[in-house]
């Protein structure tokens, strides 16, 4: 999947880099200079971010996490669930491992759709490393505010609709 | 109508949320140092690190997409369809798209940005990094299914489909709240 996932991105990146030639060398030339410092300029960024985050995800203690989560939370636990999720650290195998743990664990389905789709939407350190050194800074930080409801809703649309 | 020259944000390498990450990440390894041994800590660096190298040519290939995006991208078709004028369309646009584009944040972030930078509207942008974080299959087929099963996961999928939308009107709606309080503030 992975591979596939891979694939498809540099079949994107091929096929533009072919329409970019077509149109001119230089276009070309000026375009791949650009792609390749900014990637350069991500590197240390990435090293951090990967490297580092499984420090961050060792001190985790995913219990207590899923404790917190539990069915009978209710309020508390939904504001509980949507904090955890967004300074939950690490890539998604820490995300999601908490999140299924704590689905085993008896947490509310609710509680955990909160988490997984707060930690999707906020996850501190992504927003960090990624997010504000690559995007304008107002366009972070308006996204952040209009999807701090979203959490919220989802766990609500859970409650609503009863549990699957 | 004559284009504007292409915006391109200076990036530095260096700055304060990378500097309070790598504290952050600096003393988590440290703590881990002395509570679990060497052996952990170099365990945990190992695996990592494997997982950075495999990380590597995505990044390069997203910022080459993004690159190229920049300048093929036709000015007028991205401010029409997910333009300041695009409407309610613009954001369901920005949501499908952002749904089936592949790969990871390291992909998502510069696109996203070479598509502010000719043009995109704020709110489609929201919906479009929203979608993407919830939708997205990539995510949904490499990490979510093995972890939670097939039914939690429809289930969250359906909960979350309306969600970027809503996102990108409230973030649209932020925007003109702000602007009129700018012309308001300008005008008394």
């Amino acid at each position: 999947m992975i591979v596939l996932v891979d694939g498809l991105l540099w079949a994107i990146a091929l096929a533009l880099g072919i329409i970019a030639a077509r149109r001119s060398r230089l276009l070309l030339r000026d375009s791949v200079r650009e792609g390749v410092i900014d990637c350069a300029r991500l590197i240390p960024r990435i090293m951090l971010g990967v490297v580092g985050s499984g420090y961050i995800a060792a001190l985790l203690p995913e219990e207590v996490v899923g404790r917190w989560l539990g069915a009978d939370s209710g309020l508390t636990g939904l504001c509980i669930a949507v904090i955890g999720g967004a300074f939950t650290p690490g890539g998604p195998v820490i995300g999601f491992s908490v999140g299924a743990a704590a689905l085993k664990g008896g947490a509310g389905t609710p509680q955990v759709i909160a988490y997984t789709i707060a930690w999707a939407l906020f996850a501190v350190q992504r927003l960090f490393i990624w997010e504000l050194p690559v995007m304008p800074e107002r366009v972070v930080w308006l996204r952040v505010v209009a999807s701090l409801p979203l959490p919220f809703l989802a766990a609500a649309a859970a409650m609503l609709l009863g549990r699957p | 109508m004559p284009e504007a020259p292409l915006q391109r944000r200076p990036r530095k390498t260096f700055d304060w949320s990378t500097v309070s990450i790598a504290v952050a990440v600096a003393v988590s390894a440290v703590v881990v140092y002395r509570r679990d041994g060497s052996e952990r800590f170099f365990e945990i660096f190992t695996s990592d690190f494997e997982l950075f190298v495999s990380i590597l040519p995505k990044v390069l290939a997203a910022c080459l997409i993004a690159a190229f995006v920049a300048v093929l991208m036709p000015r007028e078709v991205v401010l029409r369809w997910v333009g300041a004028e695009s409407g309610f369309m613009g954001i369901v646009i920005a949501t499908l798209a952002g749904a089936i584009c592949p790969g990871g944040p390291i992909t998502i972030f510069p696109v996203a940005a070479a598509f502010v930078a000719i043009g995109a509207d704020t709110g489609a942008t929201v919906a479009f990094i929203t979608s993407w974080t919830l939708l997205g299959y990539a995510r949904v087929l490499v990490w979510e299914l093995p972890f939670f099963g097939g039914e939690f996961v429809i289930w969250r999928i359906v909960i979350a489909l309306p969600l970027p939308i809503v996102a990108g009107i409230a973030a649209r709606m932020m925007v003109s709240l702000v602007a009129r309080r700018r012309r308001n503030e300008a005008g008394g």
